[in-house]
């Protein structure tokens, strides 16, 4: 960093212009006369389109203008003379403000000196602090457009109308390219300033093309078919109708042809020279290729997703790449990927041949392209690439030399990247290890299904096979699966039980199970634990038991301590920890649930406190090991009972709808003397509302209090042998809302956060009176998904449902758009050893990083607990 | 004039110019030159509030949510 110049480089400015026909005519290597390609033999024709003055494409010809062959002749620009100016389309939003803004008779602009003066002194002021002058010019021309006669000369300006593609009419009558380029040319240089141009680079004339450039043919270069026949390139189709139609138009006028077919095949050309620029020109119809295909001219080969920009230049095609559905299998490490085998017979990885790997390089070269693991290519010492087939495999490996390069064919335990769409954060590509597998979808262990945040209801992820030693080391230490349980974003576990592992471990750990032996091995048989600890006590019947939280203890690591609260605790005001009546204090002493439910507080993805302790005192690898066991340890403890979810758990009993009903009567009937006393003037507005806001308030609160109630009872009534209970109590999937909505009572659905009002004047369904202030008038849902919903109460729910479509869809396109910029912005930026933010040029950005020079990763949970925990592990006591 | 200062506000850090003494042990300390620092223009309120001259640095003592307290420092320009 020392030796770093300040600030070593920068682009002051940047210049566009348009291109003059003086200097169309300087860069031109050739005119362009002829429409001819090549001649008989196959030779260019000169002053034809692929004359060899534009640079050469065939192997073994020659450039004209530089000499250059194939490959090094960059080509050469030429150009066409116009027999009659033509308008460019891309500048007819300028030329039609400059026409407007500027004097028929005398091409002044329309604006007084002393205004003229005002509007330069801005533009340089602006220009100065380096803001864009685009508003300020728009209002030069709005100004200017705005006369009504010439100050100048005292002509009175006729209205000019644009009509598309390319006419401009002035009070009716057309005016002709002609016309348009000889009052701009008349534009003097000191109002074209004033318009935001500079003239030295920049006249308005030059819009008007008078000479066409033709680009070299290496832009647009002619491929030979199979059958020998030659195929052009689509630009070289257009310059080729471009050159006829000129000649046309040359020789009926220089006949001396009527002024309607001069006009026609102006006309013409103008459509030509049109296409030639743009092809998706709203107005007129696109130029098609003989087999019906519109021609992709210049602007089709820079816009947009497949334009030169999306996708040549920030966007790449890659090799070595698969891409196919997923599902899971629990039985996979989280650190490996099941690769089906046709993948692998196709993805290959380099392997030089060594003393050491001879005969092992030599087995896969004779198993050829089809027996896995085979090899598909070698590569000698002099750089030939040979396929290795059936027919030479055995020759090949015969011939085997040090230094050449086997590309053998993917097979367990190689390291490759693997990616889900969108890429959002570091944790969408990582790396896994290999597991050639039958069938043809990728395989992943499903608790690594958070970071990708995939599901498998048809998902595709895509799989990159790395090349060299270097990326593949790079891969293993920084982007393994294990490295990344942590994530940066709020310093703790990302990768974790999911759904069934939080269900499955609740199950197993929460009751007092009796699990007999044959029962335990079972259940751990998928486990790395090969063992069983003295069992918890004998039944009756003299058969040894063990509890759930003595099998679960068999994969904890031998030396963790730990100890929080667990998801299913009530935040008690008097925390009773280790006496929690409810089980929810987990404490791990020497790798032993001594108490404590385990659910998504201890093992889940984004909470997992278990995960995170092992991961940062022991290490990621035991982390990964942990995470393997834990997710199949759950897999075949819920699988003990099983779990699963009917119409018939919603039911609740008749007592609790009774007590349901009344709620919901008891909130109308408050709601409805809120409405009286709002209609009596007696309400009192809160502060700062109006007596509106404030009812509406009132109504939604009272509603919103009743609906709770209702869940209130509903959960009263239902308890944890209830699968959607445990689920929701263990934070494995869904809450007690959805509980409440589906038993009891869905409750109100609202717009923008306010009860739904639009509709008819004064209501919002004909069902109701005008005027209607009543709870059910407004998107209040009495009834639950069981009972099922009323006519008025489905629409309603159609309304509110269908904000929340929207929502996600605005959202995702926003928070994309803004993840972009700021990525762009901040790209460059790089932490350094001396832990300060710099950017490229050696500028800081942070004096140290977060200011406090933190890891996120290794903090917990961004929170400042680590150190009351050392001291605590040290004192071996609770420390304040 | 004004009736009250900038720095008042609880939303403004504390802005001082440095010393030449100090402004070479943290250029020292970051082995950097003094245009590598952040910028702040010379127009800026609060340049004017406490004085500062083109060329000049500015340290800037901020609350941090994470660090209590850090220090930042910026380079008077145009």
């Amino acid at each position: 960093m020392a030796n770093v110049p300040p600030i070593p480089k920068r682009i002051s400015s940047i210049k566009f212009g348009l291109l003059s026909p003086k200097e169309i005519r300087k860069m031109s290597a050739t005119p362009i006369i002829t429409a001819d390609t090549y001649d008989d033999d196959g030779f260019p024709i000169d002053m034809g389109l692929m004359d060899t003055k534009l640079g050469v494409i065939d192997p073994g010809l020659r450039c004209k203008t530089c000499s250059g062959r194939a490959g090094e002749c960059p080509g050469h620009f030429g150009h066409i003379e116009l027999v009659a100016p033509v308008v460019h389309v891309g500048f007819n939003k300028v030329i039609r403000k400059l026409l407007r803004a500027t004097c028929r008779k005398c091409s002044r602009l329309l604006l007084e000196p002393a205004q003229k003066q005002r509007f330069l002194d801005q533009l340089t002021g602006i220009e100065e602090i380096r803001h864009m002058p685009d508003d300020l010019i728009n209002e030069v021309y709005k100004e200017a457009s705005k006369v009504k006669a010439c100050p100048y000369c005292n002509e009175e300006q006729l209205e000019i109308k644009f009509e598309k593609p390319s006419e401009y009419l002035e009070n009716g009558e057309k005016l002709t390219p002609t016309e348009i380029r000889d009052r701009f040319e008349n534009i003097p240089d000191e109002d074209i300033s004033v318009t935001g141009m500079d003239p030295k680079n920049a006249r308005p004339e030059w819009m008007i093309l008078t000479v066409l450039p033709v680009p070299p043919v290496t832009v647009r270069p002619s491929i030979t078919l199979e059958s020998g026949q030659r195929s052009e390139d689509d630009l070289t189709h257009k310059l080729v109708d471009i050159i006829r139609i000129n000649q046309r138009f040359q020789e009926n006028r220089e006949a001396g042809a009527p002024q309607l077919i001069i006009e026609d095949l102006w006309e013409l050309l103008q459509y030509h020279v049109t296409t030639f620029f743009d092809n998706s020109v709203s107005g007129i119809p696109p130029a098609r290729h003989r087999s019906g295909r519109p021609l992709k001219t210049l602007s089709q080969r820079l816009k947009g997703k497949e334009g030169r920009f999306r996708g040549s230049l920030s966007g790449k095609r890659v090799n070595f790449s698969a891409r196919t559905v997923i599902s899971p299998d629990p039985n996979l490490s989280i650190n490996e990927v099941g690769v089906p085998m046709p993948i692998a017979k196709i993805l290959t990885m380099p392997s030089i041949v060594t003393p050491r790997n001879i005969e092992q390089l030599k087995i896969y070269v004779r198993n050829g392209e089809d027996v896995h693991p085979g090899a598909n290519y070698v590569l000698r010492s002099d750089g030939r690439r040979i396929k290795i087939t059936n027919v030479n495999k055995d020759d090949i490996a015969e011939k085997l030399e040090f230094g050449w390069t086997v590309e053998r064919q993917l097979k367990d335990g190689d390291t490759v990247l693997f990616n889900r769409q969108p890429s959002l954060h570091k944790m969408s590509i990582m790396a896994h290890s290999v597991k050639v597998l039958p069938n043809k979808t990728f395989r992943l262990n499903p608790a690594v299904c958070p970071p990708y945040n995939a599901d498998f209801d048809g998902d595709e992820m895509n799989m990159h096979a790395l090349q060299t030693e270097e990326s593949r080391a790079e891969a293993k230490i920084l982007m393994q699966v294990q490295e990344n349980i942590l994530s940066p974003r709020f310093g703790g576990p990302i990768i974790g039980g999911i759904h069934d592992h939080i269900s499955g471990l609740f199950l197993l750990t929460r009751f007092e199970n009796h699990i007999t032996k044959h029962e335990a091995y079972d259940i751990l048989r998928k486990s790395s634990a090969r063992s069983l600890p003295k069992p918890a006590g004998y039944d009756p019947d003299g058969k040894p038991y063990w509890t759930g939280k003595q099998i679960f203890s068999q994969i904890l690591p031998e030396n963790l301590n730990t100890q929080f609260s667990a998801q299913v605790c009530s935040h008690c005001d008097n925390c009773r920890r280790e006496g929690c009546p409810n089980d929810a204090y987990v404490m791990i002493r020497n790798g032993e649930l001594l108490m404590g439910t385990i659910d998504e507080a201890a093992i889940g993805a984004f909470k997992g406190k278990i995960q995170d302790r092992i991961i940062k005192e022991i290490g990621p690898e035991a982390g990964a090991r942990f995470i393997d066991d834990m997710t199949r340890l759950a897999i075949r403890s819920i699988m003990r009972t099983g779990l699963s979810f009917g119409i018939a758990d919603e039911d609740i009993p008749k007592e609790a709808r009774v007590q349901i009903n009344e709620v919901l009567g008891k909130a109308e009937d408050a709601v409805q003397n809120l409405i009286k006393s709002y209609q009596n003037k007696e309400l009192e507005p809160l502060p700062g509302r109006t007596l509106d806001e404030t009812i509406e308030m009132s109504i939604m609160q009272k509603l919103g209090k009743a609906r709770d109630e209702t869940g209130g009872i509903a959960d009263s009534h239902m308890g944890l042998e209830n699968s959607a209970v445990i689920m929701a109590r263990s934070g494995a999937r869904g809450s007690i809302l959805n509980l409440t909505q589906m038993a009891a009572c869905v409750g109100q659905q609202a717009v923008r956060g306010e009860r739904i009002r639009r509709g008819y004047a004064g209501r919002t369904l004909p069902h109701f009176e005008e005027g209607d202030l009543g709870s059910d008038a407004h998107g209040f849902v009495k009834a639950s998904y069981k009972s099922g919903l009323n006519p008025t109460e489905y629409f309603f729910h159609a309304i509110g449902g269908r904000e929340g479509l929207v929502d996600t869809a605005v959202r995702t396109s926003q928070s994309g758009y803004l993840q972009r910029r700021l990525v762009n912005a901040l790209q460059d930026l790089e932490v350094q050893y001396d832990l300060t933010v710099r950017d490229t040029r050696g500028v800081l950005v942070q004096f140290k990083y977060g200011e406090d020079g933190i890891n996120p990763t290794k903090s917990d949970f961004s929170k400042l607990d680590t150190i009351h925990r050392i001291v605590r592990s040290v004192v071996s006591k609770e420390v304040a | 004039m004004t009736k009250f200062s900038l720095l008042d506000h609880e939303l403004v850090p504390k802005h001082e110019i440095m010393l030449e003494g100090e402004l070479k042990s943290v250029l020292g300390k970051f082995s950097i030159e003094k245009e590598q620092l952040p910028k702040i223009k010379v127009q800026d309120p609060v340049c004017k509030e406490i004085g500062a001259a083109i060329g000049d640095v500015v340290k800037i003592t901020r609350k941090s949510q994470t660090a209590g307290e850090a220090d930042y420092y910026r380079l008077v320009i145009e």
